[in-house]
């Protein structure tokens, strides 16, 4: 582990110099350190920024502050009430003792699991640009069948950030340009020829809150995921999803894929199949199916499209529940 | 008058200490000026380590140990204890160099900048049963011969009615102790101290000590607490002897706690099985033929043969049976002894076969082996199914679904050797009334001391709370490893031996070495038998399993204290769930190593994934087997276990898995 520099953010956008990061809640960054995958000079610490809190917000959405620890935020009243996939997926995700400390801003920023990312012997072009991308001829099982590129094929592994994904969450950042707003669906960005960059945030800018809208759909949302075992291990699919349906047609819905793609996968493609169609599992699957047109599967990881479909259909049919 | 202590539910001795964190483990004895070792891995599984090229400023480091400076070292029959000594590379992860530093991180740091000079070799790492390199060792594991046969086998296959010939294919699985392979190694003087984490203080000493030229007795093992082992802390292994090479140099203490990545490569696995079973039998279900070919991989190093097929000897009695290894040797770590070595792949392909020939019979998968079955394992069977509720089974299979989930059934016998090795134990009558008993055992978690002090205070006639127990040292008298699923009836013996010869000849102190009895004992061919149940649901969205009931019913002899039993035998049993399910050692053919070498990627089962789960024995002590009874318990919940889950699988939803773990992308419909 390489020697680094530690202090206190004293505001949320402490200028950051070359080589410094934020740490949050340290359940990725710390991990990545020990193993020589990051090696930052500077630590610049973010948990006493007065950022702990959930508020509501005058238009009837939530405020949710980037240092509110998963497990606080899964268990708060009003998430658990008016957006239950977000509760849902935070409970999915990882372990009580990693809930604890995790960060709604860490979450969103966590890196990628794929195993060659976190083997700083491997080549990889996240970690090492231009040394090449062994998972496509390696162990791709559970890394990404939409959005990859020749130079990757990670995932991201947030279970939280796939529920933001269909919530349409908006991350409030500040930096060194000033706050803005960045809807999360464009938060992420695709690997394309430059994997080593996640995210469209500029270097020093910090998360400092999620905003949740005020959306009734979300009452009627659930989050699925499916996983090698019961319990603390990254998704092999997941389907967040909302939907509300009137006189048996689909008037509203909201579906976001995890474990597919480099970014929470928002399903525009099926929701628009949807709207305003019969809510029934053929069209679910359908629009499951529309959505997938898109996937790009490997010689090891081609299940996964049966796999989101089947989500999408089961979650759906279970959301729509007696309403006809 | 005082109560029997043998056969009563007693707690650990040293849980309290454990809980409380006042057990000591290998890491945790402090030294003066202990200095921390930290192992540079090869990034490649085969070449030649030309140089080695250090940062001349880092700050903190004592030394870069390397075989063009490392001390030369005495050769041994192990030659992965042979660190630093060959610019041969052998396998990814091997240790080439040792950076010794004053402080962890600057060790760890120091090993992250170093650059190897390198000139990598073509490589070669995937086994298949047709590879062209494949032969047929001399012997395989433990020390038996790698073919039998009886009979005609061809013969008798092509006359059988009904047959089988199915492969089946388990991947490369880890050990993964909780607690990691661990050494702080120091000199005093000539002598070497090694605090470190084994299973076998005794043959530590004799093993570290060759390689340094020393006699066992001038090494002193110290192994108080262990944090499991399964195996692959059997044997001395690199970590011991780079401690010590590095104290030597250092002339301090070193600290060598391997890191979970490298426990992938450095200390064992259970190297992957290709195996094909054939089976016939006659209409009623009488077995008539078995043929059971296992191909299986070593390291270029040393051959260690994983013995898949022996199980299949001792488990069915056929007039017409052969049993066959070939081994190929690849750029791979040596694989080593990982809980029921052979037994517990070789079960899986056997007892998944025979379900498969209970189908093409269109019989009771139960019925099936209580025709073959000797007494104990149909008594197992017959109790077990009682218990489990197996009557009234519909036997087709994707009969039964409540919403989302197929649900089904499986069983699977279970069988495992029970033998002694030589041991000696002394007892001592102290002043205060009470008695310490000392033997050089490891107590790896299974709770071996609280048993022998059962054991001694049954023979002297005191409560346990009048025994001292000493174990876990080198320098006590010598007691065999703790595996095998030996250990109490091997220094249990040794124990009885030493407090009979107290009492019967009115001494302060007694010393018996159980050698003798023990190599007439072993010409016994003795057995524990089992038989697994499992129920398991099938997310018919998903595929994904999970394993909603899971039962052993065992004939091990005595069960000297029911608590800690049990937890050995649900121990193996949730093991045998990761195997079915969940464990696989991920080969990267181009990088040539394993490439889920965590516990976030290498999956064992957590608590989630055990919903119920229960064990119970046949009360049957086998006291002519040896004076304690037993048979041992500490391998057979993984034998046949898996194959009870593999065969619920396929009873809930009609898909064979023959490539384990069953991981719902081989269940997704």
């Amino acid at each position: 582990m390489k020697n680094f520099e530690y202090r206190t953010a004293t505001g949320p956008a402490d200028g950051l110099e070359e080589g410094a990061v934020f740490l949050a809640g340290g359940t990725n960054l710390v991990d990545l350190m020990k193993l020589g995958v990051a090696t930052p000079d500077v630590l610049v610490d973010v948990n006493r920024l007065p950022l702990h809190s959930v508020d509501e917000l005058a238009d009837g959405g939530v405020r949710i502050g980037a240092a509110v620890r998963n497990s606080d935020l899964a268990a708060d009243r009003r998430i658990r009430t008016a957006y239950p996939v977000l509760s849902q997926a935070l409970l999915a995700g990882a372990s009580g003792q990693l809930r604890n400390m995790a960060t709604t801003g860490g979450n969103l920023l966590q890196r990628t699991r794929c195993r060659y990312f976190m083997d700083a012997t491997m080549p990889c072009n996240k970690h090492r640009p231009g040394s090449g991308c062994p998972a496509r001829d390696g162990d791709h099982r559970n890394l990404a069948v939409l959005g990859g590129s020749p130079a990757c094929i990670a995932t991201h592994p947030s279970d939280m950030a796939v529920a933001l994904a269909a919530l349409d969450a908006v991350i409030q950042v500040d930096g060194p340009a000033g706050a803005r707003s960045i809807p999360v669906t464009e938060l992420y960005r695709l690997p394309e020829d430059a994997p080593e960059r996640d995210t469209t945030l500029a270097h020093g800018e910090l998360i400092t809150s999620v905003d949740l809208p005020a959306l009734p759909v979300a009452a009627r949302s659930a989050y699925r995921k499916a996983r090698d075992r019961a319990s603390y291990a990254f998704a092999i699919g997941s389907v967040a999803a909302a939907l509300r349906v009137e006189d048996g047609l689909v008037s509203d819905v909201r579906l976001a894929f995890g474990a597919v793609a480099p970014k929470p996968w928002r399903a525009v493609t099926a929701e628009d199949a949807l709207r305003g169609r019969p809510a029934t599992p053929e069209n679910f699957r359908a629009a499951a199916t529309a959505e997938l047109e898109a996937a790009r599967p490997l010689r090891d990881n081609a299940y996964k499209i049966p796999l989101i479909r089947n989500l999408t259909v089961a979650i759906l049919t279970s959301l729509r529940g007696d309403v006809r | 008058m005082v109560s029997r202590a043998v056969g009563a539910p007693i707690a650990r001795l040293e849980g309290p200490a454990k809980v409380s964190g006042a057990a000591r483990y290998a890491a945790d004895y402090p030294q003066d000026h202990l200095a921390y070792g930290w192992i540079v891995p090869s990034p490649v599984p085969r070449g030649r380590l030309d140089a080695v090229l250090t940062d001349p400023a880092a700050a903190d480091v004592l030394a870069v140990l390397w075989h063009g400076n490392a001390p030369q070292l005495q050769s041994s029959d192990d030659p992965e204890l042979a660190v630093l000594q060959s610019d041969r590379i052998a396998y990814r992860g091997q240790p080439l160099a040792l950076v010794v530093a004053t402080t962890l991180e600057a060790a760890r740091r120091a090993a992250q900048l170093i650059r190897l000079d390198i000139t990598a070799e073509e490589h070669d790492v995937e086994l298949r049963a047709d590879h062209p390199d494949h032969y047929r060792p001399e012997k395989v594991n433990p020390d038996v011969p790698a073919d039998t046969g009886e009979g005609d086998v061809e013969a008798a296959l092509v006359a059988a009615p009904v047959a089988v010939d199915v492969t089946y294919t388990v991947p490369a699985l880890h050990n993964n102790p909780m607690e990691p392979h661990a050494t702080i190694a120091r000199w005093d003087g000539d002598e070497l101290v090694l605090y470190d984490s084994n299973q076998h203080p005794s043959g530590i000493a004799e093993a570290v000590g060759a390689v340094f030229g020393l006699t066992a007795e001038r090494v002193h093992v110290i192994t108080e607490h262990v944090g499991g082992g399964f195996g692959s802390k059997g044997t001395a292994r690199p970590n011991a002897v780079l401690a010590a090479l590095a104290a030597w140099v250092t002339e301090r203490p070193v600290q060598v706690v391997l890191p979970r990545q490298a426990m992938f490569s450095v200390v064992g696995h259970r190297a992957p099985t290709v195996q094909r079973l054939r089976i016939g039998a006659e209409a009623d279900g009488t077995l008539t033929a078995i043929d059971h070919q296992t191909w299986t991989q070593t390291s270029r190093l040393f051959e260690f043969v994983e013995s898949a097929a022996v199980v299949t000897r001792d488990m069915y009695p056929v007039p017409n049976l052969r049993t066959a290894h070939r081994v190929v040797p690849l750029d791979v770590p040596t694989p080593r002894w990982m809980r029921a070595p052979g037994e517990a792949p070789g079960m899986v392909a056997l007892e998944c076969a025979l379900d498969e020939l209970a189908t093409e019979l269109g019989a009771d998968p139960l019925d099936l082996r209580l025709r073959a079955a000797d007494p104990g394992l149909a008594a197992c069977l017959r109790a077990g199914a009682e218990r489990f509720g197996w009557s009234g089974r519909d036997h087709r299979p994707r009969q039964r679904r409540e919403g989302d989930w197929w649900i089904g059934t499986g069983v699977a016998g279970a069988t495992y050797p029970a033998t002694a090795m030589p041991s000696t134990a002394r007892v001592r009558a102290l002043a205060d009334d009470n008695f310490e008993v000392a033997i050089g055992a490891a107590d790896l978690g299974t709770g071996a001391r609280t048993v022998l002090a059962q054991i001694a205070a049954d023979e002297l006639g005191v409560p346990v709370e009048a025994i001292r127990i000493r174990i876990g040292d080198s320098t006590l008298p010598a007691a065999s490893v703790a595996g095998g699923s030996s250990g109490s009836a091997s220094w249990g013996w040794a124990v009885t031996g030493a407090c009979r010869l107290l009492k019967s000849e009115h001494r302060d102190e007694a010393v018996f070495d159980t050698t003798d009895l023990v190599e007439r004992q072993n010409r016994k061919d003795r057995h524990a038998r089992g038989a697994h149940f499992a129920e398991v649901r099938v997310d018919a969205v998903t595929g994904e399993v999970r394993v909603s009931r899971l039962f052993g019913m065992y004939d091990a002899g005595r069960i000297l204290n029911p608590r800690t039993a049990r937890g050995q035998f649900l121990g193996g049993m949730i093991m045998g769930m990761g195997m079915a399910l969940h464990e696989e050692s991920v080969l990267d053919p181009a990088a040539g190593t394993w490439v889920n070498h965590d516990l976030a990627e290498y999956h064992v089962p957590t608590h989630a994934d055990v919903e119920w789960i229960d064990a119970a024995w046949l009360d049957r002590p086998d006291d002519d087997l040896n004076p304690i009874g037993a048979r041992g318990i500490g391998e057979i919940g993984i034998v046949g276990s898996p194959a009870a889950i593999l065969n619920a699988v396929w009873h809930a939803t009609g898909t064979r898995i023959r490539d384990l773990p069953a991981r719902p992308d081989k269940l997704l419909e």
